[in-house]
């Protein structure tokens, strides 16, 4: 297959999880969303490594996941938080940053 | 035959994701995107990123996805109300998605970029192969690999830090009001061993 | 010293004396704010004499010395400086100011003894002193541009001493702004001066007229009205005379010395030292001329009717101002400026004696309810007697010389000049049947109740209230003190009256028609160039000159006799009959109104339309609206701001996916 539809691929997972990130209101899910993109990221990167011959690409995909992984346990970590302290998981509800 | 490999692994991802978006059950969600994760994997190896494939079951559907399960078993479900209180979100939202996905895919088909249409040049032997990521981690990112357990190292820490348990936790009420001062007082928080 | 030396000297001690008690007039005991101003003055008296014989050792030709302190401006064609002119008629003022004023400080130690703001009295009155001085001794226009407007300030202050009074301080205000009126004439002069002759040194304006214009030269002319407007203002001639009456509202002494002495003679000094401009202008010096006589008659028939004693010196110095007006503009310089000295010193001594005598009436001033003074106050009754001669012209005296000597002038000079000749035989008339009536109301006649308590050797006291509206007061600070000081019981005030009353007899002795002309000599080192200077009556014509101005006055006391102590009741007699005449001349021929009318309500609607239209709808409207847009753009700009992440996150999307869109387009 050539480049092009791992690309449109790619960016279809990303316009998806983006959406998601907008629509769903639980910040559990909003993570599981942010997921998608980074995956959208990682197959772009890898599409293009396979295409130029050069295996920079999945070290640098290979980093990307690591990153990932840092990122969700932190907001998992925060997620747990929020439900100890009894704070309604809702990004809806959590608004007082405001002006 | 590649073809098929490739169609069978793009509707997987594309299925789970949209199953993440449109789930309402969170934990259904984490499920399904072990699926799309799955199906990347698959994908991964037709780029010929063998490592990188196996990398992603192992960590990221196995050790990552345990952990959303073990949270959102933990949390529970979330009861989302029907109603938006943003104007607009929910019309917006996919319109952008999509306005974003068009234009993207607008760049990608219609570049001047002539190597895109191509399947790529003839790779090695070994390429992807754990050896060869391994000589490039290890050589020419070494630095990048350093890094990144310093990060991975953070990360743990600021997560053990984040949801260590205080000896007393005050419930903080939401809204517009500040959260309760000292003296309010603490309740221990169900289902926590102590 | 040389000259310029002792007019620094000058300047300093008024201006060190009134900073000295205005800083420490908490430590100062008793009277020393007083007696420490009095010596300031003293001072600067001495100094005077110092600059005097100085300027006397050097040749006539050379008698005009300028010196410079520092400079204020010299760039871009400016060359303003600090700077003095130290010349016989700047010194012959600066003797005359600071000699009657010294004499005043030192009635005022015993007259203002009991007023609480007695320290502030003589730290104003020291700063005034210091105001007139730096006028008359400017080298040029800017200082005394400057001179001129601390002197309006020093006025204003000083009427309004006792400032919880609602009339003194309306007074002050009226005095002030009509001051200003003339300020402007003043420095648009000067401006105009510098645009056509490119300098503001006397000296060098002086030099520089003859060759810039000729004669009549429409902005000359223009230059002259100006300064006329200044003049006018300050020595209350017609029509900016209204704020001189009023003045009155300040204590005795401010107006002994002020609107009696030094400031209101400013005018005159003016013209006098400007004299190579009016010169060559004779239609302005005309003018002033006219107005002159217009506002010495139309005053002296106003103080034929008004009844506040004050206020009927007030006029007759607008009147004798009128006489020196008219002597300085038609060329008299001499005779103007001797008029000048010799008026300071018998209307000085006439408003010291009216203080004395209103103490004597508990701060009362209307002259109907005042008689027979002679007995209770011996020696404030001579000498109101012999400033009220001096006033008149009674042979002898010093105005008897000084008045008649414009005259006689003014009838030298021929033609049209012979209006000024009549007129002021017609206002010398009037004088000095006004200055009996004040005379014989006071000193003659049956006591009054004051004065015959007084005679038991008991002050009447009574409770304190304002003079003009009789509302009651207090005697605390910003109004008159609790007591009231006398001649009689008052060493200070005897001898500076006792001073000023043998100047008013004696001080004609200096310029005598064919006997002496100690002044005219001395002037000549300042107007020698001056063509008119150089008219000289003969001594018959100046004698036939006495001959009629001394039987005028004689006739004048003696109608003045007849209608006060002879037949009392006469003037209540015409009075009755003539109402309508006396109302328009007690109404001060309507001048207030008409300056209302004229002046006043126009300025007050076009402020009021300005603040209607102008300033509410188009100014408020304007920044209101900015504002109000500003404000209605900010609530917008907030909205966005909702704390909802999710909004922001779309707004991170749409801006993207917009960025992507452009970069789409620009580069198809």
């Amino acid at each position: 297959m050539s480049l092009e539809w791992y690309l449109v691929l790619s960016a279809l997972l990303f316009a998806v999880g983006a959406a998601g990130v907008l629509l769903r209101r639980s910040p559990l899910v909003i993570l599981l969303c942010l997921e998608l993109m980074l995956n959208a990221g990682n197959l772009s990167l890898l599409a293009f490594s396979r295409s130029l011959g050069n295996e920079d690409g999945q070290v640098f995909a290979l980093i990307v996941m690591v990153v990932a992984a840092c990122e969700v346990v932190v907001g998992l970590g925060l997620i747990v938080a929020m439900y100890r302290r009894r704070l309604p998981l809702n990004v809806d509800e959590l608004r007082t940053l405001r002006g | 035959m590649e073809e098929v490999a490739f169609f069978a692994g793009a509707i997987g991802a594309l299925g789970g994701a949209i199953a993440v978006i449109a789930l309402r059950n969170p934990f259904y969600s984490v499920l399904a995107l072990v699926v799309h994760l799955v199906a990347l994997a698959g994908l991964f190896l037709l780029l010929h990123a063998e490592f990188i494939a196996a990398a992603q079951v192992v960590v990221y559907a196995g050790a990552v996805m345990v952990l959303y399960v073990f949270v959102a078993a933990y949390v529970g479900g979330v009861e989302e109300p029907i109603w938006e209180p943003i104007a607009g979100q929910r019309f917006l939202a996919p319109l952008l998605a999509g306005a974003l996905f068009i234009e993207l895919s607008i760049a990608i088909l219609g570049t001047g970029l002539k190597a895109i249409g191509g399947d790529g040049p003839t790779i090695p032997e070994g390429f992807g192969s754990p050896a060869s990521i391994g000589e490039l981690m290890l050589e020419r990112f070494l630095i990048a690999f350093e890094a990144a357990s310093l990060l991975l190292l953070v990360a743990a820490v600021g997560a053990v830090v984040l949801a260590a348990r205080r000896k007393q936790e005050p419930p903080i009420v939401v809204g517009d009001a500040d959260p309760g001062g000292p003296g309010r007082e603490a309740e221990e928080a169900p289902g926590v061993v102590s | 010293m040389s000259p310029t030396d002792f007019g620094w000297l000058i300047l300093f001690f008024p201006l060190a004396g009134s900073i000295a008690i205005a800083l420490g007039w908490r430590v100062l005991p008793g009277r020393t704010a007083g007696w420490l101003g009095t010596a300031a003055i003293a001072a600067s008296f001495a100094c005077s004499i110092g600059a005097f014989v100085s300027l006397l050792d050097r040749p006539t030709e050379d008698r005009q010395l300028t010196a410079r302190l520092y400079d204020y401006a010299t760039s871009v064609g400016l060359d303003i400086d600090v700077g003095i002119l130290v010349d016989p008629l700047a010194v012959v003022m600066c003797l005359i100011v600071t000699g009657v004023s010294m004499l005043i400080h030192l009635y005022s130690v015993a007259y203002l003894g009991s007023d609480r703001g007695y320290a502030r009295f003589f730290s104003y009155l020291n700063f005034f002193v210091f105001s007139m001085l730096l006028l008359v001794l400017a080298g040029n226009f800017v200082l005394l541009v400057v001179g001129w407007a601390f002197v309006g300030f020093a006025s204003y202050a000083l009427i309004s001493f006792w400032y919880r009074r609602g009339t003194a301080t309306a007074a002050g205000m009226k005095a002030f702004v009509i001051n200003v009126v003339g300020d402007v004439g003043l420095v648009l002069a000067a401006f105009l001066i510098f645009r056509e002759l490119g300098t503001f040194q006397y000296l060098d304006v002086f030099d520089a007229v003859d060759e810039h214009f000729t004669v009549n030269d429409g902005t000359l002319v223009a230059i002259c009205l100006l300064l006329l407007v200044g003049a006018f203002a300050k020595s209350a001639q017609l029509p900016l005379h209204t704020w001189l009456p009023d003045a009155m509202e300040g204590p005795t002494p401010v107006s002994a010395l002020i609107h009696a002495a030094t400031m209101v003679t400013a005018g005159v000094y003016l013209i006098a030292r400007m004299f190579p401009l009016f010169e060559l202008a004779p239609t302005a010096a005309d003018i002033a001329a006219f107005t002159g006589l217009a506002t010495l008659l139309v005053a002296a028939s106003i103080a034929l009717v008004v009844t506040d004693l004050k206020r009927i010196i007030a006029y007759s110095t607008m009147s004798q101002i009128g006489y020196m007006v008219v002597g300085v503009s038609i060329g008299a310089y001499t005779a103007g400026i001797f008029h000048l000295m010799t008026h300071a010193f018998f209307k000085a001594l006439l408003f010291m004696a009216a203080g004395s005598v209103i103490a004597a009436m508990a701060n009362r001033q209307d002259i109907d309810r005042m008689s027979g003074f002679r007995r209770a106050l011996p020696f404030t009754s001579l000498l109101l007697i012999i400033g009220a001669l001096a006033l008149a012209g009674f042979p002898g005296t010093s105005g008897f010389f000084s008045k008649d000597e414009i005259l006689v002038f003014a009838a030298e000079r021929g033609g049209m000049y012979w209006i000024f000749t009549i007129g002021g035989y017609f206002g010398a008339f009037l004088t000095a049947f006004y200055a009996f009536r004040i005379g014989f109301r006071v000193v003659a006649g049956d006591p009054c109740e004051e004065a015959r308590e007084l005679e038991q050797g008991h002050l009447v006291h009574a409770e304190p209230e304002n003079p003009a509206t009789g509302e009651t007061e207090d005697t605390d600070v910003g109004y008159p003190g609790p007591e009231h000081h006398i001649a009689e019981r008052e060493l200070p005030m005897r001898i500076a009256m006792a001073v000023l009353g043998f100047l008013a007899l004696f001080a004609g002795v200096i310029q005598i028609p064919g006997v002496t002309a100690g002044l005219e000599h001395f002037l000549e080192g300042t107007f020698e160039e001056a063509p008119l200077f150089g008219i000289h009556p003969s001594d018959s014509s100046a004698y036939l000159g006495l001959l009629v101005g001394g039987l005028i006055a004689i006739a004048g006391i003696s109608l003045a006799y007849y209608c006060y102590v002879a037949r009392p009741g006469v003037t209540a007699r015409l009075r009755q009959r003539l109402p309508r005449v006396h109302d328009f001349l007690a109404d001060k021929w309507y001048f207030d109104e008409l300056i209302d009318a004229l002046v006043y309500r126009p300025v007050i609607g076009a402020g009021r339309f300005a603040n209607d239209v102008v300033e509410r709808v188009v100014v408020q409207g304007i920044v209101g609206g900015a504002t109000g847009a500003v404000r209605e753009l900010g609530l917008l700009v907030r909205g966005a701001q909702s704390g909802f992440i999710r909004a922001y996150a779309l707004l991170v999307l749409g801006g993207f996916a917009a960025l992507a869109l452009y970069f789409l387009v620009v580069s198809s």
